[in-house]
């Protein structure tokens, strides 16, 4: 096993920073913020992804991850998170190689939509302003993003996802220290 | 301004608290107009106080915010003065009464009246999360209605009002429809300021202690009064000019002067009313 590399270097101010990051980007679909600068998590894992979980995971939700052994141990010492035996039991998803379907994670309850899963995917690259035209809450009228490195049939399972409402998946897309979020509510269009 | 206090972690809440309120929050932005249960701690004041928006400005608030507190307005009550005491004690914060010079206003039953901007973000405090609360007393049967989009007992209330008095006679707590899915309490503020909720461009969060839910109404989204076609909503407001600045525009309070019916009317929001007051003396 590698040595373990250190998680946020401040745990209470870090994470703050972090979890704004991630509001704002869930508040405003499509919109890149920055996380994880100077976060070395074991690969494949990328600092974004790894910020993402230090914020928002702990002992109190399910954790279930494709990263490999080492991004285990890491999750494991600097969140304490209990890891799901499948996807679709998970409250939190990482996905670093190729995502679980969205259909097949926990979408919650008509009653208590909240128990719907965050998907975190690692994507190649993120960039505003070309690809897919994003409409919905926290859209004034259009936000653009373009997602390099998701499966083929995303976009349609997105729709299934969002036609569920309000169960669903939330997604939160990150590329090297940027993220921007996918909340059950936005449409895609492609470009 | 106080010095910061020693021996308590930034914000007063410990991080695990943050973390759950923080997922809660996350789970509302995604879900406009939905209520989320969360575990509400004790806060060291007491619940009606504004306990269920305490938390959400300390899951949220960093040491680069500043912090606005209002009380019906006003930022210079015991409850908002109490407030931005207890942050800048735990948390070391800028406060300022400024609308626009604010990153985070936390609001007892007033919407500022200056519009907010996409930097800022609002915390409502709520007494009673649960619009249907007067209809239906079973938690489990709002769910359930919540659920199935079946509003059907708040607009026979509406109508109840508009065949007793020949109008809808709420002015304050008026639920409104999120996102054309949810019916939301937008907390006792007045149904003059239900229209600024409407595709406001700062996120707004809402936080109950006592009923410990958690719900949120994300930036440029559709918020409408309930009303009907030939009773459409109407914001009110008092006929008169603010007797200070001379505000048509703004909510007012009215004020009794003495005991021989003496009144006068004045602007709630105390930052929007000396503002003006202050740029009428610079002109003269």
């Amino acid at each position: 096993m590698s040595v373990l590399t250190p998680g946020f270097a401040d745990p209470v101010l870090d994470a703050q920073a972090i979890f704004r990051a991630v509001l704002e980007a869930m508040s405003r679909p499509g919109r890149i913020q920055r996380a994880g600068a100077g976060l070395q998590p074991p690969a494949p894992m990328m600092p974004s992804a790894a910020a993402v979980l230090l914020t928002l995971a702990d002992s109190g939700t399910t954790l279930w991850q494709d990263a490999g052994e080492d991004a285990a141990a890491w999750l494991r010492f600097h969140c304490g998170a209990p890891f799901a035996d499948a996807p679709g039991e998970a409250a939190f998803v990482l996905a670093t190689g190729a995502p679980p379907s969205v259909a097949a994670l926990n979408a919650g309850t008509e009653e208590e939509p909240e128990r719907g899963a965050t998907l975190i995917v690692q994507v190649a690259a993120l960039e505003e302003g070309a690809g897919w035209r994003l409409t919905g809450p926290g859209i004034e009228r259009e936000h653009r993003l373009a997602v390099t490195g998701l499966p083929p049939d995303f976009v349609a399972a997105w729709a299934r996802n969002r036609a569920r409402f309000p169960r669903g998946v939330d997604v939160i897309l990150c590329a090297g220290e940027r993220l921007a979020a996918l909340p059950r509510t936005v449409a895609i269009a492609e470009g | 301004m106080s010095p910061v206090m020693e021996g308590y972690n930034f914000a007063y809440l410990d991080e695990a608290t943050k973390r759950m309120l923080r997922r809660a929050i996350l789970k509302a932005v995604a879900i406009p107009g939905h209520q989320i249960p969360f575990g509400a701690r004790e806060m060291p004041l007491p619940y009606g106080w504004g306990t269920g928006g305490i938390q959400v400005t300390a899951a949220i608030l960093g040491p680069s915010d500043t912090l606005k507190v209002i009380d019906q307005g006003a930022d210079d009550t015991t409850n908002a003065v109490s407030i931005r005491r207890f942050f800048t004690r735990v948390a070391g914060v800028a406060t300022t009464e400024r609308t626009s010079e604010a990153t985070i206003i936390q609001t007892r039953h007033r919407i500022p009246e200056q519009a907010l901007r996409e930097d800022q973000v609002i915390v409502y405090q709520v007494p009673q999360p649960e619009p249907l609360s007067r209809l239906e007393p079973r938690r489990a049967e709002t769910k359930r209605l919540h659920s199935l989009a079946d509003y059907g007992l708040m607009h026979v209330r509406l109508y109840e009002d508009i065949a007793r008095y020949g109008h809808i006679a709420k002015a304050y707590d008026y639920p409104v429809m999120v996102n054309g899915r949810y019916l939301m309490a937008p907390s006792p503020i007045p149904a003059f300021d239900n229209p600024k909720m409407d595709r406001m461009p700062a996120l707004q969060l809402f936080g109950a202690g006592r009923e410990k839910r958690i719900y949120a109404v994300p930036p440029y989204t559709e918020v409408k009064s309930l009303d009907f076609e030939d009773h459409p909503f109407r914001p009110i407001r008092a006929p008169h000019a603010c007797a200070l600045c001379g505000s048509r525009e703004s909510y007012l309070d009215e004020v009794i002067t003495d005991d021989r019916g003496g009144r006068l009317f004045v602007c709630s929001d105390t930052d929007y009313c000396s503002g003006r007051v202050a740029l009428r003396e610079a002109a003269e």
